[in-house]
């Protein structure tokens, strides 16, 4: 599929082996003196191809960062696995945490509190290489080289404070921040939310630019659809700390499994005024993650919810024809006895 | 006829090249700029360098032997026979008394607060970043200090120890350091939550690095201006603790204790009674002076 790419000399398994792999991953963060905990992450498995670019989508609370900062072990998960390149994130005959990181990084949505304040930018840039066992010299180089990669010029943005710096420049930095210790996956969390339109174009296409460039793999989360769809090759959608569809950016965009992701894409905006949308396609909040709804998270907002819906858990698994277009969705599993099988 | 905006373009387009007005300047250059053009924060600064470099060469400029005692020239008023602020009660020359005394209570100042800040400011970084457990149990152990008021704990600290200038330091250097500690555990705790800790984490820096690199140089502003700001508290204090008898013993100039044993002639010669005070006085609200300027041109808030 991408064979024209040039193989990474850190690769181990070749382009068939996922990049990434994780298995049930869950953490549940404990609510202080209640005994409960808020189900951030509830058992998300999903794998990201070599130089494809994941896209998790979602509502606000669903759980999308935390995945992000499981996914690089800046969160310990409880449960769970990682695999890299076919090795075991902390395993012992696997690849550890601190190996992990020379190879995956993050770029954070608030691109002001992802900058320390106190220093100027070159340094922010240059303390990855130099952490990873480079000179001051050579982080230092490095830093200039991958400033002026992500279009700052070196010797007029380098030594300038992140308050000097407009939000799409800030930004910029921190791509460059990430990219300094020449990762093979980038997590991006939210990197465009932030930043006003026109700046949000610039700033993905020099993602997208960059990916050619060093060969990369992306994570992207975002809640904004349409920059999704632009940047893409497959989609995660979330719900409540689960998956409850993942599949090829066409194939979710144009023919959505879930009743979550159809709610989803009805409430974009529309471009054309007589296509306005009166009604909301989905209402209210979603429930409290600390107690959730039994069976499917969706059902107390979903249009199609019968009893099976609040009994049973759907499962996100390949029914015939369509392996990697998947749902949790009890309408699409002809086991569940959802009256709307096939017809949905 | 329409103009469309193509985002496609090359990069580098649009708002990269624009830059703000104002050339480079480094944070400490930009504090020193606002410095400068703080007429009254400069006065005070004067004041206080002068203070500092009175007592540090007390020996060449004071024009008498701070411990030729004189009995004809008891509580002598200014100007008598060349003693220009007068004499105390065994006719010791007042102004000589006074540039020695500031040795002893600059000392007894900056010394204690400095200790502080060093230990105090150590606790609550590691408190701070550590979070949890080693946290409360830090933050707990100063809560019992923070119990007592300060000048209660001094007293009772010196008091226990003895006299001494040595215990009177400790002393205040014991008080000293549940503030300290606090205002460091604050500023590491605001740090410790943002992204660029993380982000720091995520390359695989270890928690002494991103400490040194990252936790320090934010927190050291509001530390500094603290302790700026307590220097003029520990002379104030540490003159309590002379004027009470437990702090540099007798007959080591003092302004404190200056002050203690004047205060039986203050029906004699008024004006010399006060020196003592009106020195502590002024060295205290322009050393606070000088930190308020501190603390505005550094942008710090506490």
């Amino acid at each position: 599929m991408r064979t024209g790419l040039p193989l990474d000399p850190r690769d181990r398994g070749g382009l068939q082996q996922p990049m990434l792999i994780a298995r049930d991953l869950r953490k549940h963060f404990p609510v202080k003196g209640s005994g409960k905990s808020v189900q951030a992450v509830d058992g998300v498995s999903f794998t990201v191809g070599k130089g494809e670019t994941l896209g998790i989508v979602g509502e606000s609370g669903c759980g999308k960062s935390t995945l992000a900062r499981l996914l690089l072990h800046l969160v310990t998960p409880d449960r769970g696995e990682l695999v890299f390149d076919g090795d075991a994130v902390g395993a012992p005959e696997g690849i550890a945490v601190g190996a992990l990181r020379r190879q995956v990084q993050m770029v954070f949505q608030d691109s002001y509190s992802s900058l320390n304040p106190r220093m100027p930018v070159r340094d922010s840039v240059a303390f990855g290489p130099f952490v990873q066992g480079k000179k001051k010299d050579e982080a230092r180089h490095i830093a200039r080289d991958m400033l002026s990669r992500v279009g700052l010029d070196p010797s007029l943005f380098g030594p300038r404070y992140p308050h000097e710096l407009s939000g799409g420049q800030k930004q910029r930095v921190n791509i460059a921040r990430a990219l300094a210790t020449g990762p093979r996956m980038v997590i991006l969390d939210e990197p465009v939310s932030a930043l006003d339109k026109s700046v949000e174009a610039q700033v993905l296409n020099l993602l997208r630019a960059l990916k050619r460039q060093f060969n990369l793999t992306y994570v992207f989360i975002s809640h904004d659809l349409n920059v999704v769809q632009y940047i893409s090759d497959r989609v995660l959608v979330m719900y409540l700390g689960r998956v409850v569809e993942i599949g090829p950016i066409d194939a979710i965009f144009e023919r959505p499994l879930h009743p979550y992701t159809h709610a989803l894409l009805a409430s974009r905006p529309s471009m054309d005024p007589a296509k306005r949308i009166d009604e909301p396609p989905i209402t209210g909040d979603p429930p409290n993650p600390i107690d959730p709804p039994s069976g499917c998270r969706f059902h107390t907002r979903c249009p199609f919810a019968e009893a099976v819906c609040e009994a049973a858990d759907p499962v996100l698994g390949p029914w015939e024809g369509m392996q990697s277009h998947v749902a949790a969705c009890h309408i699409h599993d002809p086991h569940s006895g959802h009256s709307r099988f096939g017809n949905a | 006829m329409t103009d469309t905006i193509v985002l496609d373009e090359p990069l580098d387009t649009f708002e990269e090249q624009a830059l703000p007005a104002t050339r480079v300047r480094g944070y400490w250059q930009s504090v020193f700029y606002r410095l400068r053009h703080d007429p009254v924060t400069l006065a005070f600064a004067a004041i206080v360098l002068l203070i500092v470099w009175a007592a540090i060469f007390a020996p060449l400029i004071a024009p008498f032997d701070p411990y030729k005692e004189s009995i004809v020239g008891r509580l002598k008023p200014f100007g008598w026979r060349g003693h220009m602020l007068g004499t105390d009660e065994l006719g010791r020359d007042m102004l000589t008394r006074l540039l020695y005394g500031g040795r002893v209570s600059l000392l007894m100042g900056v010394v204690p607060v400095l200790i502080a800040s060093l230990i105090g400011g150590m606790l609550g970084v590691v408190g701070g970043f550590a979070g949890g457990r080693t946290n409360t149990a830090i933050m707990r152990m100063m809560d019992v200090f923070y119990a007592f008021p300060s000048v209660l704990l001094a007293v009772a600290i010196a008091g226990a120890m003895g006299g001494g200038m040595a215990n009177g330091m400790l002393a205040l250097t014991l008080v000293f350091i549940p503030p300290m500690c606090r205002v460091a555990e604050t500023a590491t705790t605001q740090i410790r939550s943002l992204d660029f800790i993380e982000a720091a984490r995520a390359t695989g820096a270890r928690t002494t690095t991103i400490i040194r690199y990252h936790v320090l140089g934010n927190v050291l502003g509001p530390v500094f201006i603290y302790a700026s700001s307590l220097i003029s508290v520990s002379i104030l204090l540490a003159s309590g603790l002379s004027f009470l008898g437990l702090g540099v013993r007798p007959p080591i100039p003092d302004w404190g204790l200056m002050l203690s044993t004047l205060r039986q002639s203050i029906y004699v010669v008024p004006l010399v009674c006060a020196l003592p005070g009106v020195a502590i006085f002024i060295t205290s609200i322009c050393c606070n002076l000088v930190s308020d300027g501190l603390r505005a041109a550094m942008g710090v808030r506490m």
